[in-house]
């Protein structure tokens, strides 16, 4: 069970961590900012979401698991709508043809 | 393995500070000194200090970085200026030499510390029990060196008033800081609406563990403060105009408190700031809640600078 | 150790900065890039003893040097209100 568990984390968090690594790529050579923060959000947003997964088996409880979910859920929010705020004064200031 | 992850953490944060000095623009610069907060928030989990870490995220890079990202919108031009003050290579020169100097003898004075370290913690964790805080942080901060805290709390409250008194004098009595549009709709005021109610509950948990884990009113105070920092950049909530008596009380009722209590250990402990083995915990708590507070309401006016609003 | 090595270059460096760069916005960074440094140094010493006496005191200088910050760059701006300038330089005309 525990071998299967450590498994799971293992996969998850390296799924995880590909994501971050593929977010941090396409933020140095995606050549306008509109698709950098495209892919920046999508993989930061997905690649943590895979990191906590795979730490959840050893949170050591419930409490801590509902925590990690809630950092989680919480950058999220705050990924997102930073990502909107700088689109939309992105497209203030020039409008896409 | 571990050695390797120091190393690289080590050399990005000084390839960051490198580049937060180096770069032209002023923009690009606070981004770099943010990320330079963060990276060094990393460094203190690798030290074991999550306390200080969770300081050094929240107000070395979060708060600093909003007050320097104002004040970077708001200073503009002067390039030519500043490039005619810029000293030329011979001083740069000489400048880095003698930083450099500087740099080695603390490199050398840091390879040469004595063995084994000298240390007060075991004097700390003696006391611990008598105060009923498991945190040796905390413990340090409210009683062990309960004296450099309430002269702390005393400087944010000067440091409000320093930046007050910056104001014009038709401004004063005004609501501090710009006075930002309502944002009806659209994602910050989604953010300003969604975040707070969870911030607030956040805040209130992370002063509350203070006592028993990393944590405490500093960083606890801090995320109250970012909660009504954001709701007053999304024009969700009016700040209370500097002569509001309501605003003022909220400043000194940690140090108040502080002072209050620290006064009755003459009567009832051994002195200034001895607290009675018996209610020492519920005391603490009582500093702890009004500190708190107090350090939310300095941190928002702070961010917000010296009243310039129309007269309320 | 490493970090020891790491806090002696941020306080060469901030110090550096400090002293060549002429805008006063960047002397700000510049002086906070210092005391991060400054902080680390007294960090990496605590942590070798696992005091807690040093880090309780790092909290509160963190604390103080965004008290401190803030005051400063209000300051800042003050200067640049009132009189246009965003060095100390000495002026130009005035030489």
């Amino acid at each position: 069970m525990s071998t299967l568990l450590t498994l799971f984390s293992g996969i998850a968090i390296a799924a995880g961590v590909v994501f971050f690594l593929a977010g941090t790529v396409a933020l140095l050579r995606f050549p306008d900012p509109l698709s950098r923060l495209h892919a920046l959000t999508k993989a930061d947003s997905l690649g943590l979401g895979l990191i906590v997964l795979g730490l959840l088996p050893w949170a050591g409880g419930w409490f801590a698991a509902l925590k990690l979910i809630l950092v989680w859920l919480l950058v999220l929010l705050a990924g997102a709508t930073a990502t909107q705020l700088i689109a939309e004064r992105l497209r203030g200031e020039d409008p896409p043809p | 393995m571990t050695l390797l992850l120091d190393l690289i953490l080590g050399l990005a944060v000084v390839g960051v500070a490198v580049w937060t000095l180096a770069v032209r623009e002023n923009f690009p610069a606070v981004i770099g000194f943010v990320a330079y907060g963060l990276l060094l928030a990393l460094v203190w989990v690798r030290l074991g200090a999550v306390d200080v870490a969770l300081t050094e995220a929240a107000l070395g890079a979060g708060a600093t970085g909003v007050i320097l990202l104002f004040a970077v919108v708001r200073l503009r031009g002067g390039r030519a200026e500043i490039d005619a003050a810029t000293p030329g290579p011979r001083q740069r020169l000489a400048a880095g030499i003698l930083c450099g100097v500087v740099g080695l003898a603390l490199a050398v004075a840091v390879l040469s510390l004595p063995d084994p370290a000298p240390s007060q913690a075991a004097a700390v964790a003696r006391h611990l029990p008598e105060l009923g805080v498991a945190n040796p942080i905390t413990g340090v901060l409210m009683a062990y060196r309960g004296l450099d805290t309430l002269l702390e709390a005393v400087v944010l409250v000067f440091a409000v008033l320093a930046i007050w008194s910056m104001a014009p004098d038709r401004r004063w009595g005004a609501v501090p800081g710009p006075v930002f549009p309502v944002q009806s709709n659209g994602p910050l005021s989604l953010l300003a609406r969604l975040l707070p109610p969870i911030g607030i509950v956040v805040g209130i948990y992370i002063a509350w563990v203070g006592a028993d884990a990393p944590g405490g009113k500093f960083q606890g105070g801090t995320i109250l403060a970012a909660m009504g920092i954001l709701a007053w950049v999304a024009g969700l909530w009016r700040l209370p105009p500097v002569a509001s008596r309501g605003l003022r009380w909220a400043v000194v009722a940690g140090p108040l408190a502080f002072i209050g209590v620290g006064l009755l250990g003459f009567v009832f402990a051994d002195g200034f700031l001895s607290y009675p083995p018996a209610i020492a915990k519920p005391l603490i708590l009582l500093i702890e809640a009004a500190m708190t507070l107090s350090v939310a309401a300095a941190l928002v006016l702070m961010v917000a600078g010296p009243p310039e609003g129309r007269r309320a | 150790m490493i970090y020891g090595l790491v806090a002696s270059a941020l306080v060469a460096l901030g110090l550096y900065g400090l002293v060549t760069q002429p805008a006063l916005l960047r002397k700000v960074l510049a002086f906070n890039l210092l005391g991060g440094g400054v902080f680390l140094l007294f960090g990496v010493v605590a942590a070798r003893g696992g005091d807690p006496v040093p880090q309780a005191l790092v909290i509160t200088g963190i604390v103080v040097a965004f008290a401190a910050t803030a005051l400063a760059l209000v300051l800042v701006l003050r200067l640049f209100q009132i009189t246009g300038a965003a060095t100390i330089a000495e002026d130009e005309t005035r030489r």
